[in-house]
């Protein structure tokens, strides 16, 4: 061997980068060793993803480089001519992305685009080159090869679709995989199959990767060293073992705890049913044809029931695709139910007419996943809140009463009173999402459904908007369904939770029973899944409470 | 003399009117304030929007009518415009003469005195030669007073300090917006109309056509139709895009099936058909029912808002089409579940949340179509199924200019005045709705 494999694979040295006079990357310094699996940690903005553009040399033209090089087995990479560093680029360093669908073309077929990548760098002739692809095809998992050689994107599952990109990132033989959030668009199952296949390829074939993610639990899982950014700095860099058991700068110490969620929800005296789900059916029929005949149905919710208690928070658990959203819909009376009934307070929402509904609107609100789609652009965060009062008819009636009790709510969900004159584009996702929930308060409701409301967020906003999420039902009594696909929150803000398959409730209970004991195979799947943080820390942190 | 109103005149007022009370409600909202901040902040923006300005101002200045009573019996209605250009209307040479010229285009048989007939150049009347010098001095003089009056103005009125140093901004460019383009452009327009005016009352500036009439004052009288029917069309089309466009989009089901039908059926037919046909039908009513109009002015008059009403219910589909499916991704958005989840009506989710966020796209629409339609105008009269041919367009001075081209000499001047105002007008829309485009097109945002 000679001397160039001795050290490290690459090297990031005083890397800054600035865009005008602001400056995103400052002093970045990391090297990452053969074989190893380097963590990239830091919340949205911190510049993780800057970071990868320009080891690829990829920044766009507005941003430039400061200082600092990558070497590349000692080579530096800033000094290569382009197109050089474009048989690099794939070659010996491959990257997959966050969002597969957009990463593939939609009109060619996945076998096509992979063979191109191959074809371009390894010089085979066609035959040869479809062969590989196939083989590649095999190593990543993908049921059928031959098969799937000749889809389309569209026709391949999430999952699929990113083994595609990892089959393609690996057909050159890369040293170096740069995975920039590569789970972050999947479900729990998915995804720690994904991180299996990635660890185990990594090890069959000996190369690097670069895993830039927001998730500390995925970290612990795959990393052998992380790193943590703030603000386009590095705070804190240290092999995984040391990092979880001893993080020292205090906003590592921060994300963690965040990361950990609240201790778990302490038991609640009992209470008198709110609402009464009983064998829900929500079908939607699938239409072809000029003729618009029905040729099936889409049993999106199918035969569901459970109840909410007054003041209690049910978490509903569940993948994409497994109705937990349609179900919530139908609860706010917003989809046509097939079949079934909705007791709210022992009446029927499913019988009542329109007008007879009106009222029940008011006690059953809802709050968003993604803040951005909302709050109406062209409303002021007065106008929002005010909305939902003049329909309903709640609350004072004079513009001055209606606007001081605005101003009351904003402060209640820790905003500045002032916020009331200002556009939504003004405020950040945390703050939206909390004037989302101004906008459910606001008309007095006795049962919020949340659908997935922290999922667009950070992990410290997350944090936020869960804490107060707990106060208020402290303070106000509001029952909340809470729909989630992050089993990690469940113990800290559920008393009761139902896991959801397909359309149908696989198992419910109280959080102790399922978190710790589940009965049903889904469930030990999807609990098996989901990544955790090691069991030292979760015990270390409420034992030396962690305060910053 | 009595104020008189012609419907286009009714429609015109109201558009205005619509058009100042939408633009204080924009700009109430300082997010679209901002944008529209950001769309005059380009230069190319700034002027063509004074050009449009002037023409707006000739289309307003003829949109006002009266009815004078003449001596010798007859109540004419003649506008502001006219009244201005009195000095042209009222006087007519005898035929062609070329811009500027002090004699006819062509050589006429005189038979003088001792019956010997010659053949010459007549004199026009009413041109008095020699005033070249004096006329232009006066005229860029003129010019000059007003440009700098109206600027000291607009100074005056933005200076939030001292004027001085509001002015030294200006003139280095250093404003919020281009002001020192704006009033560039402003000036240069004032001071070439100014000159152009005050020698028509010496020459005819554009020369005459066939008739020996002013061919600058039929230009300038031509700004009206155009301008009425790039704008007044969207008037008659905007409610019936937003309407349909809006309701199949939120309602979807059969009501998007039939509104879907009715716009897929309304475009796959040849648009100048159906407009021959319309307009053809709407000859034969106005023929049959004389005692709709009682002048010939308020014929062409109503002929004119016919032809807007068709142009307008033919071509509502293309922004009806954009409208659905900008609405159907709104109507999915979070916000509007919310608003349904408060029990707000269907009508007013659509009024509140969902046309105020189709706004972008009406606007960026009735900007793209106004040039389309100008040239349309030209288009049709061209071909017979346009404007009244009594009326004053680019289209028929086009239209006229087919013969005069083939004549040898040829006769170039009726073709040229034409299409420069025509070209400097749609130039300026097109510029301008680039930029409104590039500005509040979603999709552009960074």
């Amino acid at each position: 061997m000679d001397i160039m494999n001795q050290g490290p694979l690459i090297n990031i040295e005083n890397l800054s980068v600035s865009v005008e006079e602001e400056r995103l990357l400052d002093n970045v310094s990391f090297d990452i060793a053969r074989g190893e699996t380097f963590a990239l940690v830091g919340e949205s903005g911190s510049g993780k993803s800057l970071t990868s553009l320009a080891i690829m040399r990829l920044l766009p033209e507005a941003i430039r480089v400061e200082s600092g090089d990558v070497k590349l087995r000692g080579k530096s990479l800033f000094a290569l001519p382009e197109y050089e560093m474009g048989h690099i680029r794939g070659s010996r360093i491959a990257m997959i992305f966050q969002e597969p669908m957009s990463a593939l073309n939609p009109v060619m077929t996945v076998g096509a685009q992979v063979e191109e990548v191959v074809r371009l760098h390894l010089k085979l002739s066609r035959a040869e080159a479809k062969a590989r692809v196939i083989s590649l095809f095999k190593e990543v998992s993908i049921p059928n090869p031959e098969v799937r050689y000749g889809w389309y994107p569209h026709q391949l599952s999430g999952g699929q679709k990113q083994r595609v990109m990892i089959a393609m990132a690996l057909a050159c033989e890369p040293d170096l995989l740069i995975a920039d959030e590569p789970t972050t668009a999947l479900d729990v199952t998915i995804q720690a199959q994904v991180l299996e296949l990635l660890e185990k390829i990594k090890k069959e074939r000996g190369f690097s990767i670069l895993f830039i993610t927001h998730d500390l639990s995925v970290v612990s899982q795959v990393a052998d060293r992380v790193a943590v950014m703030q603000k386009g700095r590095i705070v804190e860099t240290a092999d995984a073992e040391t990092f979880f058991k001893g993080p020292k700068h205090p906003y590592t110490r921060q994300l963690l705890k965040d990361a950990l969620g609240s201790p778990e929800r302490a038991p609640t005296p009992p209470a008198p049913s709110l609402l009464e789900v009983r064998n829900l059916k929500v079908h939607f029929p699938v239409k072809k044809g000029i003729l618009q005949r029905s040729s099936g149905v889409i049993k999106a919710v199918d035969g569901v029931s459970l109840s909410i208690d007054k003041g209690k928070t049910m978490a509903l658990v569940g993948e994409s695709g497994s109705g937990k959203s349609t179900l919530g819909q139908a609860i706010l009376s917003l989809v046509p139910v097939t079949e079934g009934e909705i007791l709210f307070d022992g009446v029927n929402l499913v019988s009542l007419s329109k007008a007879q509904l009106q009222p029940y609107r008011q006690k059953i609100q809802v709050i968003f996943q993604d803040p951005f789609a909302a709050l109406d652009p062209r409303m002021r965060v007065g106008e929002i809140i005010a909305e939902g009062m003049e329909s309903l008819g709640i609350g004072p009636k004079s513009k001055q009463a209606r606007r001081e009790a605005i101003m009351k709510l904003l402060q209640k969900v820790e905003l500045e009173a002032e916020a009331i004159d200002r556009y939504p584009h003004e405020f950040s996702g945390g703050q939206r999402q909390r004037i989302g929930i101004a906008r459910a308060l606001a008309v007095e409701p006795e049962l919020i459904i949340c659908d997935e409301p922290t999922s667009a967020l950070d992990v410290t906003v997350r944090a936020q908007v869960l804490a107060l999420l707990k106060r208020l039902q402290e303070e106000m009594g509001v029952a909340y369904l809470f729909i989630t696909h992050d089993l990690s929150i469940v113990p800290a803000i559920a008393d009761e939770v139902a896991v959801m398959q397909r359309g149908q409730i696989v198992e419910q209970g109280s959080v102790a029973e399922v978190m710790k004991k589940p009965k049903e195979a889904y469930t030990k799947t999807l609990l098996a899944a989901a990544p955790k943080l090691p069991e030292t820390i979760q015990k270390g942190f409420y034992d030396h409470s962690v305060r910053p | 003399m009595t104020l008189f109103f012609l419907w286009t005149d009714i429609l015109v007022w109201t558009l205005v009117a619509a058009a100042l009370l939408g633009g204080w409600m924009l700009l109430r909202s300082p997010v679209s304030r901002q944008k529209w901040v950001t769309i005059f902040r380009s230069k190319i923006a700034m002027a063509s929007v004074i050009v449009l300005f002037f023409y707006l101002v000739f289309a307003l200045l003829d949109s006002v009518h009266f009815k004078v009573d003449k001596p010798n019996g007859g109540t004419p209605i003649v506008s502001l415009l006219d009244m201005a250009m009195a000095h042209q209307k009222d006087f007519s040479e005898r035929t062609y003469s070329a811009p500027f010229a002090t004699h006819e285009y062509t050589k006429s048989i005189v038979v003088d005195a001792k019956g010997v007939s010659t053949q010459r150049y007549l004199p026009l009347k009413y041109v008095s030669s020699g005033q070249m010098l004096s006329g232009s001095i006066q005229g860029l003089l003129t010019g000059a007073l007003i440009a700098v009056f109206l600027i000291g103005i607009h100074l005056l009125w933005r200076a939030k300090g001292s004027v001085g140093a509001h002015f030294k901004a200006v003139m280095h460019g250093n404003t919020q917006l281009p002001w020192r383009t704006a009033y560039g452009v402003f000036a240069l327009m004032t001071l070439l109309l100014a000159w152009l005016y005050v020698m028509s009352f010496s020459y005819h500036v554009l020369g005459t056509d066939k008739v020996g009439g002013d061919v600058f004052y039929a230009a300038l009288k031509s700004i009206r139709t155009g301008v009425l029917i790039g704008t007044l069309t969207t008037l008659v089309t905007l409610p019936l895009a937003i309407f349909l466009g809006v309701s199949a989009g939120y309602f979807r089901g059969w009501v998007d099936d039939l509104i879907q039908y009715l716009y897929t059926t309304l475009s796959s037919i040849p648009g100048v058909l159906l407009i021959a046909a319309g307009v053809l039908m709407m000859q034969v009513m106005m023929d049959n029912h004389p005692e709709w109009f009682a002048s010939t002015i308020e014929r062409s008059d109503l002929r004119l808002l016919f032809l807007i009403v068709i142009l307008g219910v033919t071509s509502w589909t293309g922004l009806c089409r954009m409208l659905r499916a900008e609405t159907l991704r709104i109507a999915k958005m979070d916000f509007v579940t919310a608003a349904k989840a408060f029990g707000v009506s269907k009508w007013r989710i659509m009024a509140r949340h969902i046309v105020p966020n189709l706004t972008h796209i009406i606007l960026i629409s009735i900007v793209l179509d106004f040039s389309g339609l100008v040239l349309a105008e030209a288009v049709l009269s061209y071909v017979g199924v346009g404007v009244d041919p009594t009326m004053y367009s680019w289209g028929n001075m086009i239209n006229q200019a087919r013969l005069e081209m083939a004549r040898e000499p040829m006769v170039w001047w009726s073709l040229f005045a034409s299409f420069i105002f025509m070209f400097i007008l749609v130039l300026a829309a097109n510029l301008f709705s680039d930029r409104v485009q590039q500005v509040l097109d979603p999709r552009n945002a960074q």
